[in-house]
């Protein structure tokens, strides 16, 4: 029986008269790479801050663990939109800043640092200033200090959206390595159903607000994945299907 | 066989900064022929935007010369329009507002320039919202007012720069095939800036491919797959795949 990391229980969000997440409930597993898609504008970054308690929500509970979600105990990382480095902050000092915060002794926030920093390449750019950095090297250092903490649970919210199409590849590839070596959980959400097919092993597909589960697919295309072959546009149709509005 | 109508012969441009001369656009030829539509792809930063600047008349070229439709561009014109990646809408005005102003500081009398600009609202699909303003717009629709207000100027030429780039992909979808609808319908000269391969490989009659700055043309691909296309055929796959791989990287 594989272990449950999150469970949301009947999860409602409403902003005044506006109900964006009407009884939503799913389970994630440990070590699971979950990706959520759906129509624009049907809540899908509600629903991570809901997650995340950012936002109360209405009505229902998130668990993880079996427990309700603390920040203080649980360990959970989130990547957002926009590329939220500190630019007052060198890389290292950014990377860094996760583990500062959880006050762990210099010598381990150092050794946990150079670890990941090497993992996503950026060894030599430690010194740099986030201005220096072009927008790829700024996505790692995210990622870096996402994965610094060694989270639990990463939520992820459309982090390669404004890449292009090469570089997101790359990215993809090195975000799926790092998931396989942690083996931590990710909640990965998108609007590109190519790249939720490229990525998950489950896909949840929400619909138009208010929003709740329209499918849940298994994925069970083998890695490495070929995005032009017949298996891979068959699913990915399949998804496009589930929530075209366009 | 239709004519030439943007002609780019030898255009350089070079910006003159404190920290020293920065060249921007190498020595560019580009001709464009009449109702095609044009993309210019290439990496981040390479000069694409400059580019489009120098063809509407926004920028003065450094050498070389620019023509359009037979003259040369010095300066901004009613017959070149533009659409930005901002949506640089006024936001003071509603929607008719905006879609009317070109001809309205033309000189055109209200009575037809709000018939030519209700035409122009209709055709982007905005009928309902003539009086509403910019910030009660979604950032698609806001996008459709700015092309509404370049088409109703009726320009020989429209620019297009990277105008869907901060659209979501699913909005962006909508709006690629909302544009070849509008196009197909309102046939005009389109010269369209992109990074994204496959907006350049869904829209375009052909693909300049231009190189990291000084940018010039690296090569170009003549796109005759049928329209709408399909953004998972076989054949789009491979164009992106092949057209990814000849792109200038940039870190």
């Amino acid at each position: 029986m594989d272990e449950i990391k999150v469970k949301v229980d009947h999860m409602t969000k409403q902003f005044g008269d506006l109900l964006v997440l009407d009884d939503v409930s799913f389970e994630v597993k440990k070590g699971e790479f979950l990706c959520i898609v759906g129509p624009t504008g049907c809540g899908k970054t509600t629903f991570l801050n809901c997650i995340t308690k950012l936002y109360e929500p209405t009505k229902g509970e998130i668990l993880i663990n079996g427990e309700p979600v603390d920040l203080k105990k649980h360990n959970v990382a989130y990547i957002f939109q926009e590329y939220s480095t500190m630019s007052w902050l060198t890389v290292a000092e950014n990377v860094a800043f996760g583990l500062k915060m959880k006050k762990l002794p210099q010598a381990v926030i150092d050794r946990e640092v150079a670890e990941v920093l090497a993992m996503v390449g950026l060894t030599q750019y430690k010194d740099y200033y986030p201005v220096e950095l072009s927008t790829s090297m700024l996505q790692r250092v995210v990622i870096a200090r996402a994965f610094a903490v060694k989270p639990e649970l990463l939520l992820m919210d459309e982090p390669y959206g404004q890449l292009d199409v090469e570089l997101r590849f790359k990215l993809e590839d090195e975000l799926l390595n790092l998931w396989r070596k942690t083996g931590t959980t990710v909640i990965f959400i998108t609007h590109n159903i190519e790249e939720a097919v490229y990525l998950s092993e489950n896909i949840l597909v929400l619909t138009n607000k208010p929003t709740t589960i329209k499918e849940r697919l298994v994925n069970s295309l083998p890695q490495p994945r070929n995005v032009v072959s017949p298996e891979f546009i068959d699913v990915r149709n399949r998804v496009t299907e589930l929530i075209k509005w366009w | 066989m239709n004519k030439e109508i943007i002609i780019c012969n030898q255009v350089s441009k070079t910006f003159h900064t404190a920290r020293g001369d920065v060249k921007v656009i190498g020595q560019l030829d580009i001709t464009v022929k009449e109702n095609e539509l044009v993309v210019l792809f290439g990496p981040g930063q390479c000069g694409k935007s400059t580019v489009i600047n120098c063809m509407s008349g926004l920028e003065p070229v450094s050498t070389g010369e620019m023509t359009v439709a037979g003259k040369l561009v010095e300066k901004p014109g009613p017959d070149r329009g533009v659409v930005y990646q901002r949506t640089a809408l006024f936001p003071w005005l509603t929607v008719m507002g905006n879609v009317e102003y070109g001809p309205k500081v033309r000189g055109m009398a209200k009575k037809e320039r709000q018939e030519r600009a209700r035409y122009y609202i209709k055709l982007v699909g905005l009928d309902g919202f003539e009086n509403s303003y910019p910030n009660q717009l979604s950032g698609g629709m806001q996008q459709r007012v700015g092309i509404a207000r370049a088409y109703c100027n009726e320009p020989a030429v429209l620019f297009m720069d990277e105008p869907f780039g901060h659209l979501d992909a699913q909005t962006r979808y909508l709006m690629q095939e909302d544009l070849i609808r509008i196009w197909e319908k309102e046939k005009r000269t389109v010269v369209f800036v992109t990074n994204n391969i496959e907006e350049a490989i869904y829209l375009a009659d052909r693909i300049v491919v231009l190189t990291n700055c000084p940018t010039t043309v690296k090569t170009e691909y003549p796109i005759s797959l049928p329209r709408p296309r399909d953004y998972v055929d076989p054949e789009f796959l491979k164009l992106r795949e092949v057209i990814s791989a000849v792109v200038d990287k940039t870190l």
